[in-house]
């Protein structure tokens, strides 16, 4: 019973051949940001070790940073940071059985990316 | 050509006990996050690229270094939970464990640099 033809089954159609949607995208673009952001959470715990090192140290991991690779770096880090934000928020929107339609999905989808670049825009003129 | 489900194969034998509680600890930890983010772009994005001493004066104060520890903990926590299922879904067998044992550990040991930077710059 337990291993009859596993994984023999029909599956259902998948990324190759469904067409791009919204609320697919948004989905693995939630998936992608987060995990990207592994580079600048460990950017940014290398550049307290460094200050709580040496001044020498710090002046290395805050050139770094702040160089013009190391802007761009931390500029897409916000945007896939407020992105994946709003995206956690639909998730925990949807948790509770709210919004799972798909007009109510795609509007929501808008209000993710739309969203995450006004903050970004936001962080970089206060940050 | 066989159409029975991995639901038909799992009925009956009862649950696996801790089937939500990774659920729930994305969810709590995502929670957290929603407050800690903001608090901790604004708290340390102003002191990205200020000079060595600003740096340590801002962050031997409570509030700041709080946030900073909290977001560092948390993020590695979710970080953690999050890499585990998209390795999941991607890698099989022994590198699946490989790879899930490695993200443990690197969020682990970002956790503990990230509190003992932080530690020694406020105290």
């Amino acid at each position: 019973m337990a291993d009859v033809n596993r994984g023999n089954r029909p599956l259902s159609p998948h990324l190759t051949i469904y067409r791009p949607q919204l609320t697919s995208m948004t989905s693995i673009l939630t998936r992608i940001t987060g995990n990207a952001m592994l580079i600048s959470a460990l950017l940014i715990v290398w550049w307290f070790l460094a200050a709580a090192t040496s001044p020498e140290a710090y002046a290395i991991a805050n050139g770094f940073l702040t160089s013009w690779f190391g802007d761009l770096v931390m500029i897409f880090s916000v945007l896939g940071l407020w992105y994946h934000t709003l995206a956690g928020v639909r998730h925990l929107i949807w948790d509770n059985g709210i919004g799972l339609d798909i007009p109510t999905a795609e509007k929501m989808g808008w209000a993710v990316v739309i969203g995450s670049v006004v903050l970004t825009i936001i962080t970089i003129i206060l940050v | 050509m066989s159409y029975l489900t991995d639901r038909k194969r799992a009925t009956g034998l009862g649950s696996a006990k801790t089937g939500t509680e990774h659920f729930w600890l994305m969810k709590v930890s995502s929670v957290a996050l929603l407050l800690l983010i903001p608090l901790f772009v604004f708290t340390f994005g102003p002191m990205l690229g200020e000079t060595h001493e600003n740096v340590l004066a801002y962050f031997a104060r409570p509030f700041p270094a709080i946030v900073a520890a909290l977001t560092i903990g948390v993020t590695f926590m979710h970080f953690k939970n999050g890499a585990q299922t998209m390795i999941e879904d991607y890698v099989h067998g022994t590198s699946q464990k490989m790879a899930i044992i490695f993200v443990i550990c690197l969020s682990y040991a970002a956790v503990a640099t990230g509190l003992f930077a932080i530690a020694r710059i406020a105290l």
